[in-house]
């Protein structure tokens, strides 16, 4: 039996199949996962994700360590509310994890980083914390929602305390604020608009009755995976480990590299590799034939070489299977997968696949 | 969870057969399998005409989740396979035991104490959920 979020008998009363999901009791669907996939996609879901880890930092000099914590570069962040993703890397520029970090005020930076690396991210933030003395506070106490669709901040704002609605409603993509003792923040996981928003546990199983209510639909840890997939957006541990440098993972975009002389943690090994002719690719591939591309299936090169899917499933909006991987270096844009020891073809698409309910690549 | 058909034989694979009155087989999954394995997008279906060992990989269902085998419970030859599935996989959720059935063989004979009749394949279903 796993750790529960103060959602888990709201999740039971609606006919969740449960799982386990990092030491968690997560609801993986409560029916069907493809129309919590397209609920999302055409109207709007709500998604427990009380099990993410939020970790407040606060001191004087907590921007100063964050340029040196993470690879983005947090000065980027000129308002508040303003949010970031990035990632954390080791010595060795592997992922230790990619979370988002919200600059709430100049000594205090809100993180979310993965549940199911909970335990090392805390070790690994509070060793490096220490020569900036840097408050590294968890918030385990908190529950998080996540509501996502092109309907889902009409419907989620009666739930918002009249104070703050007009204030939520007008939040620009990809900014927070506080809102009493809740968090509010126009981001998500799943390529739709929406809001992901933190409050106090006492609060959220009402609030969720009110979604419900509202004809919010339900969204369990299967549609997440199918919605975050469709919109390119990595997995830990899926499309990206400790081994696995961020430039080998689509997340250049998530590394600054100016100002030149900012050295954040993993940066030597990352420049070097930054001009390497060698480094693999990163890419999204369409199933031109039938069948469905699953994690771990090999991935041949004609004449270059092989790779791998770290990321693959069916996308229930194309309607065809669709997958990440990470591929040899080379100019193709074609390439086969080993499934059951046949070859099927795949085409390697511009990502992400779908966005805001419209689908992006040729099918 | 529905009532079971009485009139199938049942595998520890989750797998359902029914006799039909030509000597031959069809086969499908339960609705326990199917709803255990969620919405289904694809079914690998094999060739009608060939042959199938009793235990052997026949055909493949896969999920938004996951893929999983479907073995011949009997050897035989594939008589008939459902084309339908191949656009409509989701058949299978909707009606596991009808419109949702996956491959017809021809048997040389069926040895039915390898199989679960409804009352012993829903005391392991009862089990399961304990």
């Amino acid at each position: 039996m796993g750790s529960k979020t103060p959602l888990y008998d709201k999740h039971v009363e609606a006919g969740a199949r449960i799982v386990d999901f990092g030491g968690w009791d997560m609801p993986l669907h409560y029916g069907s996962q493809k129309e919590e996939h397209h609920a999302v996609r055409q109207h709007a879901g709500v998604f427990d994700v009380s099990h993410m880890t939020i970790v407040d930092l606060r001191g004087k000099r907590v921007r100063e360590f964050l340029q040196y914590l993470v690879a983005n570069d947090v000065a980027r962040l000129k308002e508040y509310g303003k949010a970031l993703y990035t990632s954390m890397l080791n010595e060795e520029g592997g992922v230790i994890d990619d979370l988002i970090i919200y600059y709430i005020g100049d000594a205090d930076y809100r993180l979310v980083v993965n549940a199911s690396t909970r335990e090392k991210d805390l070790a690994w933030i509070r060793r490096q914390a220490e020569a900036f003395e840097v408050d590294v506070v968890e918030r385990a106490e908190l529950a998080m929602i996540a509501v996502q669709g092109p309907k889902a901040r009409e419907l989620a704002a009666p739930c918002i305390d009249a104070e703050y609605r007009d204030a939520a409603l007008a939040l620009r993509p990809f900014f927070g604020m506080e809102a009493g003792d809740w968090f509010i923040a126009r981001t998500g996981y799943t390529g739709e608009d929406g809001w992901e928003i933190v409050m106090p546990a006492a609060d959220v199983q009402g609030v969720w009755d009110r979604l419900l209510a509202a004809g919010v639909e339900p969204c369990g840890l299967g549609a997440r995976d199918t919605l975050r997939l469709e919109a390119a957006m990595n997995l830990y541990g899926s499309d990206m480990d400790e081994t696995i440098s961020p430039l080998e993972a689509g997340l250049e975009w998530t590394v600054a590299w100016e100002p030149g002389d900012r050295d954040f943690i993993g940066r030597a090994v990352i420049e070097k590799q930054r001009a390497s002719a060698d480094r693999r690719r990163f890419v999204g591939l369409l199933l031109e034939d039938k069948g469905v591309l699953r994690n771990h299936q090999k991935v041949v090169v004609e004449g270059i070489g092989e790779g791998e899917i770290t990321s693959g499933g069916f996308s229930p909006t194309i309607g065809r299977s669709i997958a990440l991987a990470r591929l040899p270096a080379g100019d193709y844009d074609r390439a086969q997968v080993e499934v059951r020891g046949k070859l099927l073809n795949v085409r390697i698409v511009k990502t992400p696949f779908v966005r805001n309910g419209q689908v992006r690549i040729d099918v | 969870m529905s009532e079971l058909p009485g009139d199938l034989l049942y595998t520890n694979d989750h797998e359902w057969l029914r006799r039909e009155d030509d000597g031959s087989v069809t086969i499908g999954i339960t609705d326990h399998a199917a709803t255990a394995l969620g919405d289904l997008v694809y079914v690998e279906l094999p060739e009608v005409g060939q042959d199938v060992e009793a235990g052997g990989e026949m055909a493949v269902v896969e999920s938004v989740k996951a893929a999983s085998d479907v073995y011949a419970p009997v050897a035989g030859s594939v008589a008939a396979v459902n084309e339908e599935l191949s656009d409509d996989p989701e058949k299978i959720n909707a009606d596991p035991y009808g419109d949702g059935w996956i491959v017809r063989l021809e048997i040389e004979g069926l040895d039915e104490s390898e199989l679960m009749s409804p009352d012993a394949y829903q005391q392991l279903l009862d089990e399961l959920d304990d």
